[in-house]
């Protein structure tokens, strides 16, 4: 379960309160869900043979 | 936490002379940025007449009725449309909403007066350069420019310079609101508004890199640097500039409707850890949908489709349902809370309809997630989108997501913004009070037309369904044709409107009355508390009409899901 800190704030409030990590995070989730993994599966298609 | 719009003594680190205290709401307006959003917003508005001029071309075009263009200056024209509405239009908007988030709410000034006039300069050369080489015929390639279509090199090179502009003023505003916590121009967390550009502002930072790592290659290639630039790659990464570049978009548009909501009715986000969850979620999960694009495409496997499509994606979805949610309750609470708390709709009967802000704002809220919204989930569906993929039904799914949702939304922002940062009145009021529900009738209407036209199989981006003078007889039939043509009536329609709100908006800019050193002419008269409200303060906190509102939508999105997977069921026949 979460903990405050001793400022009281809530590690979800600490995140949003905190743009820098979320550009990290916003840019490295789609980063590697969408593109990296969708470059691997290009990567993996064999090539085609001449019939 | 502070709400949208709180009204902040001059107390920020404004160098002497360089801020003044709006007339109105006595926000703090930092001039260097009201300077830049003043140029960013004329020139969104150029771009705009251009693509609506372009939008026209088209309508007259695929209404075969009428079939305007030859193919060559079709699809040079689709180009043109597509480029200076989604990226031109709304990308110059932005970074004048970006600049009046970072600013004037936070209390700052803006981080940097020099990469201000960088971005604005590379971004109008940029654009400019792009134009110039599709008008000339150099650049038939579409907005998405696929390869091995092949444009010229100052196509790409204008695109770089225009994203690469637009990254510096991204990072402006990052910068922005760095100097506003270093020098404690606020307290505790920033306003809703300014979350919500956060948000838009980090997923274009996503969207720029991928526009760069896609397009310097092109570049390269368009000049024989490189020889070959595989097609399967360049879609998957061309789609994270693309798509993506869409979700900062609807970041804008629900940063605006929160905004609008405050401006125009005194509204207050429901619940401030909620509506920034959700924007949370889009950070991180919106830009997935990106993969929508590529459903048929053969390189990528079926897990990767379903995982960005689905599972993940809907995270995102989860956050545009609980705007959804919040966006109205929070305009019912501040109506009841006026006293207007008759029945289940009386709140929203008594809103200021005849306030374009208002109107614009709440119709972009509808049409978007009634239109926009259960479509694009629909036809991102795997296996529905089997049967929608390359026919109208797309093009009609994003006329009222990016233009009924966000173009109408930045339309109704401007009814403020012209009074409140030029400090000019509008002429012919009358005219501003009708030209959202023109705009957003038409684009709804047409919009109905192409999705239809497109479940009859009509495919996009085609200049001659009827397949003239070709071997055999092919073509659609006649219910198609009855669609088309109601598209092309409600794409005249909508250019009409944004034609009122082009010619309202120079009026005003360069003609309107001046009014610095006074509060803006209200857009409504206040209506008088109902001698009947029910004075219970518990009764002003409830939201049931949003309630029924959210049912219906759930309700509408049921039976469209359905209805799709009913089609789909009668694809193939099994006796």
């Amino acid at each position: 379960m979460a903990t405050r800190d001793p400022n009281g704030k809530h590690p979800i409030q600490k995140l949003m309160d905190n743009p820098w990590l979320l550009l990290v995070l916003g840019i490295v989730i789609p980063t590697v869900s969408y593109t990296i993994w969708g470059w691997i599966e290009l990567w993996l298609v064999p090539t085609a043979t001449l019939p | 936490m502070a709400s949208a719009v709180d009204s902040l003594p001059i107390v920020g680190n404004h160098p002497q002379a360089e801020v003044r205290s709006c007339d109105t709401t006595s926000l703090p307006v930092c001039l260097t940025a009201q300077q830049f959003i003043r140029w960013h917003a004329v020139v969104a508005v150029v771009f705009l007449l251009i693509g609506g001029i372009g939008a026209l071309l088209l309508a007259l075009t695929r209404w075969p009725a009428v079939h305007l263009l030859d193919a060559e200056w079709y699809y040079r024209i689709l180009t043109l449309h597509g480029l200076n509405m989604l990226i031109f239009w709304i990308l110059s908007f932005e970074i004048a909403v970006l600049y009046f988030a970072g600013t004037v709410l936070l209390n700052t000034r803006l981080a940097s007066k020099w990469a201000a006039y960088v971005c604005f300069g590379m971004m109008l050369v940029g654009s400019v350069m792009v134009d110039i080489t599709i008008m000339g015929g150099k650049a038939d390639v579409l907005m998405t420019s696929y390869v091995p279509l092949m444009a010229t090199p100052w196509f790409y090179l204008g695109i770089i310079i225009l994203a690469v502009g637009a990254l510096i003023g991204v990072f402006n505003f990052l910068a922005t609101i760095y100097i506003a916590k270093r020098d404690h121009t606020y307290e505790g967390s920033v306003p809703l508004v300014v979350f919500g550009a956060t948000a838009a502002a980090i997923i274009a930072v996503g969207t720029l890199l991928h526009g760069a790592v896609v397009m310097i290659p092109t570049w390269l290639w368009s000049m024989g640097v490189i020889s070959e630039i595989d097609p399967s790659w360049y879609r998957i990464t061309w789609w994270g500039l693309g798509h993506m570049s869409q979700q900062v978009n609807v970041c804008a548009m629900v940063s605006i409707w929160y905004l609008l909501g405050t401006l125009t009715v005194g509204a207050k986000p429901l619940n401030q850890a909620v509506c920034r969850g959700a924007f949370v979620l889009y950070i991180l999960f919106i830009n997935l949908a990106s993969a929508h694009h590529l459903l048929v495409d053969p390189g990528v496997g079926a897990g990767w489709k379903i995982w960005n499509t689905s599972y993940a994606m809907y995270l995102a979805v989860l956050a545009s349902m609980i705007h959804g949610f919040t966006v109205p309750a929070s305009i019912e609470v501040a109506m009841r809370g006026k006293g207007f708390t008759r029945g289940m709709f009386g709140w929203l009967a008594a809103a200021p309809w005849s306030n374009p802000g208002f109107s614009g704002f709440f119709l972009s809220l509808i049409i978007f997630g009634f239109g926009g919204g259960i479509t694009g989930v629909v036809l991102g569906t795997q296996q529905i989108n089997i049967m929608a993929h390359n026919t109208l039904r797309i093009p009609g799914h994003f006329h009222v997501t990016v233009v009924g949702g966000t173009t109408l939304a930045f339309m109704a922002l401007t009814y403020y913004v012209v009074p409140l940062i030029f400090q000019r009145d509008f002429y012919a009021k009358t005219l501003c009070r009708l030209q959202p529900y023109v705009f957003g009738g038409g684009i709804t209407l047409m919009a109905v037309g192409m999705s239809f036209a497109g479940s009859y199989g009509v495919p996009r981006r085609h200049w001659d369904i009827e397949f003239t003078g070709g071997q055999f007889a092919v073509g659609f039939d006649a219910g198609a044709h009855a669609m088309l043509g109601i598209m092309g009536v409600g794409a005249v329609i909508a250019v009409i409107g944004l034609l009122m709100y082009v010619l309202l908006v120079v009026a005003a800019v360069f003609f309107g009355p001046r009014i610095a050193g006074q509060a803006m002419p209200p857009w409504h008269e206040e209506p008088a508390r109902p001698a009947d409200a029910v004075t219970d303060q518990s009764e002003e906190h409830k939201t049931p009409g949003t309630l029924v509102l959210a049912i219906v939508f759930l309700a509408a999105f049921a039976v469209y899901y359905f209805a799709n997977w009913m089609w789909l069921a009668d694809v193939w026949e099994v006796r």
